[in-house]
């Protein structure tokens, strides 16, 4: 069984993003990118089903500008065995990427595809769900453990409140939530290693599939700011304060 | 061109989620008509109709709803937005929201806009994205708009003297494709962290789940919801299911107590809309201490049980 495992090149979870001057977009010149963290956690979750012999073979895909291969070479460093990059030059909304996705899941069959629950730039958390749709299959988002029995994929997934466990049909898609795993550090051999292993680029236009944007941003804005209060003393000065200025206790 | 609200109900009892959806939804001035999908859920049903906003409530009681199953309540809204007039579809964004209206929106071949803040007329919408740096407002060209809704920024609706009428539908959908097997949900008599008015909250400082239990302490005296960053989750210090943060829970109580929390702005995101933020660590420069509106430099392990103390 193969595994399709999605990554997603984004702004580093340690920048603090800010809104242009002109509020068309947020300013990303200059500033560190990364593999999206639940991304490197669905890599992870791709590579353990490699190597408990539930999975044959591990294919990590993007979509975004060249700069992805970047992202491609970690997930490979990491353990993938070889890589699929969509070409596109436009910022693609979640159903265009679902869509692209979907074509290389055709292509390539794979019994469990594995992304991100949610991308930390776009915030979006649809893309999985939205691939799980157009391939009409099981869908078992914000997973925390997975673990194959015969045709089905048992799956615990987070959920509000607590836990649960579903049993899905193969082919399903899954999407890692933040306890399934801790991602490897790729090490300097396998680096090396990863420079040689297969990454063919696909030009999202060849795809014939309709990615047109169906949302318009009118404008980007900067939330309030909250401003610093003031620093208490004591416990007590705390309590009194939140009791008689504040009024909330 | 109705509204189609999908209601998220567990064991009989709605959520309240739901309800700050039904604000939202109502918000548009068209008729809001509410989707209760599940087996046996007569009650919240009748529940709803008694809601301000509701035009209709419809009811499918199937055994394949039982267990919420995404793929079989996908199919069922997909039909029911086909084969009517619905203009959006609208649900919290809870995880039941963020799991169903995605597969909804794109069964319907739409896009899907998530975490709705405000609403700004039929087709445009305001949405925090980049962890909460910026605020995008979008308009939607689609001819459905599906729609998350961020409980926090809507007022639930209130009930009302009136009853919406309960219409059964009989349209079924077993697409086989997945099973339900088990839950494991914390049984707590604790308020739930979305609709809490106090939220005391632990970081990595905590050094260990354990030590939660001071914070349990403040809470059963304040009558609070407990809650945690994410580097106390990514420490097993506490369960997921008590994240605030970006890809956690989104609260925003009168007062917000953060003991411990460094304040990394994935977990601003998650609470920096709250009315009155408490900030208690001793690392003076934590970065929580500039959205704080009362900051405390102490020990927590000392600060926590002297507040626990001055509350008695």
């Amino acid at each position: 069984m193969k595994v399709l495992v999605a990554v997603k090149r984004v702004v580093d979870a340690n920048v603090k993003v800010r809104v242009k001057a002109d509020e068309s977009d947020v300013e990303l010149s200059n500033v560190k990118m990364s593999i999206n963290p639940f991304c490197e956690i669905a890599v992870e979750a791709a590579l353990q089903l490699k190597e408990s012999g539930q999975a044959s073979e591990v294919i990590a895909v993007s979509v975004g500008p060249d700069a992805c291969q970047e992202q491609l070479r970690t997930a490979l460093a990491m353990g993938a065995d070889r890589a699929v990059l969509i070409k596109t030059g436009s910022d693609l909304e979640p159903l265009a990427i679902a869509k692209l996705l979907y074509t290389v899941t055709q292509r390539e069959e794979p019994g469990i595809v594995l992304l991100g629950k949610q991308s930390i730039d776009g915030d979006n958390n649809q893309t999985g769900q939205m691939l799980s749709a157009l391939m009409g299959s099981a869908q078992g988002t914000f997973a925390s453990q997975i673990n194959v029995v015969g045709e089905w994929v048992n799956v615990i997934r987070e959920v509000d409140g607590g836990l649960e466990t579903r049993s899905l049909r193969l082919p399903a898609v899954i999407t890692a939530d933040l306890r399934l795993n801790e991602p490897r550090y790729a090490s300097l051999p396998n680096i090396m290693k990863a420079k040689k292993k297969p990454l063919e680029v696909i030009d999202a236009g060849d795809l014939g599939v309709d990615i047109a944007p169906r949302l318009k941003v009118i404008k980007v804005s900067a939330p309030p700011e909250r401003k610093a209060g003031i620093r208490v003393g004591s416990v007590q000065e705390l309590v009194e304060k939140l009791k008689n200025e504040a009024g909330v206790i | 061109m109705a509204v189609l609200l999908i209601a998220e109900h567990h064991e009989g009892a709605l959520k309240s989620g739901t309800l700050n959806a039904l604000s939202a939804a109502a918000s548009l001035g068209a008729d809001v008509d509410v989707l209760v999908a599940g087996q046996q859920a007569g009650s919240v049903a009748e529940e709803l109709a008694s809601f301000a906003g509701v035009s209709c409530v419809l009811i499918s009681d199937a055994p394949e709803y039982a267990d919420q199953g995404v793929e079989n309540v996908a199919a069922l809204v997909t039909e029911l937005v086909k084969a009517s007039t619905y203009g959006h579809v609208f649900a919290a964004s809870t995880a039941f929201g963020k799991n169903l209206l995605p597969r909804v929106a794109a069964l319907l071949d739409v896009a899907q806009v998530s975490d709705v803040v405000e609403i700004v007329s039929s087709n445009t919408f305001v949405r925090p994205y980049y962890a909460g740096n910026a605020l995008a407002t979008v308009e939607s060209a689609d001819s459905v708009k599906v729609l998350t809704v961020r409980t926090t920024a809507f007022a639930a609706a209130e009930p009302t003297g009136a009853l919406a009428p309960i219409k059964s539908i009989s349209v079924s959908h077993d697409t086989g494709l997945s099973k339900f097997l088990s839950a494991d949900f914390s049984v707590s008599d604790r308020i739930e962290l979305t609709s809490a008015k106090i939220v005391i909250s632990g970081g990595r400082g905590m050094g260990s789940g354990e030590n939660f239990a001071l914070l349990e302490k403040v809470a059963d005296k304040l009558g609070a919801a407990v809650g945690a960053s994410r580097a106390a989750v990514d420490a097993g210090f506490v369960s997921n299911d008590m994240q605030v943060g970006q890809t956690g829970k989104i609260v925003a109580p009168d007062l917000y107590i953060a003991v411990g929390i460094s304040g990394a702005i994935q977990h601003l995101a998650g609470m920096k809309d709250s009315k009155i933020i408490v900030a208690i660590n001793k690392d003076e420069e934590a970065p929580i201490f500039r959205v704080a509106d009362y900051g405390l430099v102490a020990d927590l392990f000392e600060a926590v049980p002297a507040l626990e103390a001055a509350l008695s």
